[in-house]
């Protein structure tokens, strides 16, 4: 349930520093590519901010999100800040269960009605698709997004299932999943795609959110574009080897010992617009490409179909060489078909050679 | 929004198998029906050799002999500009050795990007540099014809939408890379069907010429 207490109150009580608090926004800022004497101000709006009621709905979903935003770090300012929202419904970490949960989730948005957030993971079967192949306490995936959108202030899809349909929405898409961005029209929605995204993008987001009271700037694909607007490949620190043409080739070669650029082994780098690149996973240990593997592309939509992990970029998803030497064979006897049609026009020509006199051309004028 | 992606997937996808099976009927009805016509047969004793001359030929006539130079620079060294330019950024693009590659399963090495994109800059540039001087040029302007333009169009775009990909200056990225692949996929569809077909047939004729004068006994 929403409180009283302001972020302020409840870091302090935390037993963070000013210092913490105010390194917190200068990095905040810098993400958000905001300048550095806007800082004062987003430490201004977040001391202040009250708890945001948030209504977390679990879809068609791995908890994988759930996971990295949970445990990929001992406790740090950015998980304050998660603490910091009054989280009202989420399967996973709620304590309630059964009615007592979906009552949780409704006393929630009565309280809040017009304010909370939504977060979503996971896809949801849509409305063309059988609704029982998600549902919980009986309810429909889409019936209860419906429902608790509907008092929402605004949308956050939390994971490339939620942003974008993901894994379950991959060919052949059984259970006929649809993102959350295809079914809410009326309310803000926010993308934060990723399998999973970065935590702290899913904080970035919300200390946007609490400072500015407004939705950030979203890109073509309602991403923000403090995260997602650069790709991978213009972040990427083995980007000069791209540049140069030097590339490993296989998993264990010199050019992979070397650290050169993955291109070749798939990397999807240059499709992908992510911050792992800068902002790095596990408290900034290291990311995908840093360990040697190509970048999936897995903030962007349908990764899973967008042809092999580990065939490169520009390589064609179903290429058919048995239709294209088809087409080439058919093209040969159509070829030689033609010759042996103007070879016998020709024949016929000189067999049945009729002259036309000077005189008969004259008359034809 | 998505649909940019959708469209990305469907050029790298079934539109690739589309576009290179027309490619490849329009290559082989136009090359098979070149060398099965052949020639009429020459009855006249040969005074020379056909092979030798007819390939010095097919190098010698790429070169302008200095008369065509002097009395059309322009046409001359922008043309050349141009070619070898254009056959950089196909053929020496990191992306594009992969993708062929993939398909015929031979590979070569690459030029660092920055140069492949300096040469496309300087493609480009030469390209409308062809173009302004054919509306310009009285005499080329009438001879003219809607084909020429056409071939210049589908010529020019596979390499401004490659150049606004790499630079990421089309928004959103999978539209940019889909219609750079879309781009390509169209000029391998028209090339079978229209001048463009001289990337096969410029050195097949000119090795026909060096023949002819081969068997003949003169030089060409």
């Amino acid at each position: 349930m929403a409180e009283a207490k302001t972020l302020g109150e409840h870091l302090r009580e935390q037993g963070v520093s000013r210092r913490g608090f105010l390194k917190f926004c200068t990095a905040t800022a810098s993400l958000m590519a905001l300048p550095p004497t806007m800082v004062p101000a987003i430490a201004a709006a977040l001391e202040q901010a009250r708890r945001p009621s948030v209504i977390w709905l679990s879809f068609q979903e791995c908890t994988g999100c759930t996971e990295a935003l949970t445990r990929s770090y001992s406790p740090t300012i950015e998980d304050l800040i998660f603490d910091f929202i009054s989280l009202d419904y989420h399967h996973t970490l709620q304590a309630a269960s059964g009615d007592a949960a979906e009552h949780a989730r409704e006393e929630a948005m009565r309280a809040n009605w017009g304010q909370y957030l939504v977060i979503v993971d996971g896809s949801l079967p849509g409305p063309d698709a059988n609704p029982g192949y998600s549902t919980i306490a009986g309810i429909s995936n889409w019936t209860m997004l419906e429902e608790t959108v509907e008092g929402a202030a605004a949308v956050i899809a939390i994971g490339s299932c939620a942003a974008f349909g993901g894994l379950p929405h991959a060919r052949p898409n059984p259970t006929g999943a649809v993102a959350v961005m295809d079914l809410v029209h009326d309310k803000p929605v926010i993308n934060v795609p990723g399998c999973p995204p970065l935590p702290m993008v899913m904080t970035g987001v919300l200390a946007q959110y609490l400072t500015f009271g407004q939705i950030p700037e979203l890109d073509a694909y309602l991403r923000p574009r403090a995260f997602f607007g650069q790709s991978i490949h213009d972040r990427c620190y083995r980007r000069p080897f791209y540049d140069k043409g030097l590339f490993a080739a296989t998993f264990d070669d010199e050019g992979a010992r070397a650290g050169w650029c993955l291109y070749r082994l798939g990397c999807k780098g240059p499709s992908t617009y992510n911050a792992c690149a800068t902002m790095r996973w596990n408290g900034g240990t290291s990311w995908p490409v840093e360990a040697g593997a190509p970048c999936l592309g897995c903030s962007e939509s349908r990764f899973w179909d967008a042809g092999d992990f580990y065939k490169a970029l520009s390589v064609p998803t179903d290429f058919d060489a048995g239709a294209v030497l088809a087409a080439g064979a058919a093209g040969a006897v159509i070829g030689g078909a033609a010759v042996a049609l103007s070879k016998r026009r020709a024949r016929n020509e000189a067999t049945h050679r009729a002259p036309v006199t000077v005189d008969e051309l004259e008359q034809k004028q | 929004m998505i649909d940019s992606v959708d469209f990305l997937l469907w050029v790298k996808g079934p539109m690739f198998n589309i576009a290179l099976a027309i490619f490849a009927l329009g290559v082989t009805i136009r090359l098979v029906e070149i060398f099965v016509l052949g020639r009429k047969p020459n009855y006249a004793e040969a005074r020379g050799g056909e092979w030798g001359p007819g390939l010095r030929t097919m190098v010698t006539r790429s070169v302008a002999d200095p008369g065509t130079f002097q009395r059309a620079p322009f046409d001359v060294l922008v043309g050349w500009i141009w070619h070898v330019g254009f056959l950089i950024a196909l053929l020496l693009f990191i992306p594009h050795i992969e993708l062929i590659k993939s398909l015929l399963g031979v590979g070569w090495p690459g030029l660092p990007n920055p140069v492949v994109d300096a040469v496309t800059a300087v493609t480009l540039v030469a390209l409308v540099a062809t173009l302004i001087h054919r509306l310009r040029h009285p005499v080329k302007r009438h001879l003219s014809t809607f084909e020429d333009y056409l071939i210049w169009t589908v010529t020019f775009l596979p390499l401004i939408t490659g150049y606004l990909a790499y630079h990421r200056l089309i928004d959103p990225y999978p539209l940019a890379l889909g219609l750079h692949i879309l781009s390509a996929q169209i000029f391998l569809i028209v090339l079978p069907f229209t001048k463009l077909t001289h990337m096969f047939t410029a050195f097949i004729a000119r090795w026909y010429n060096g023949a002819i004068f081969g068997r003949k006994g003169v030089s060409s």
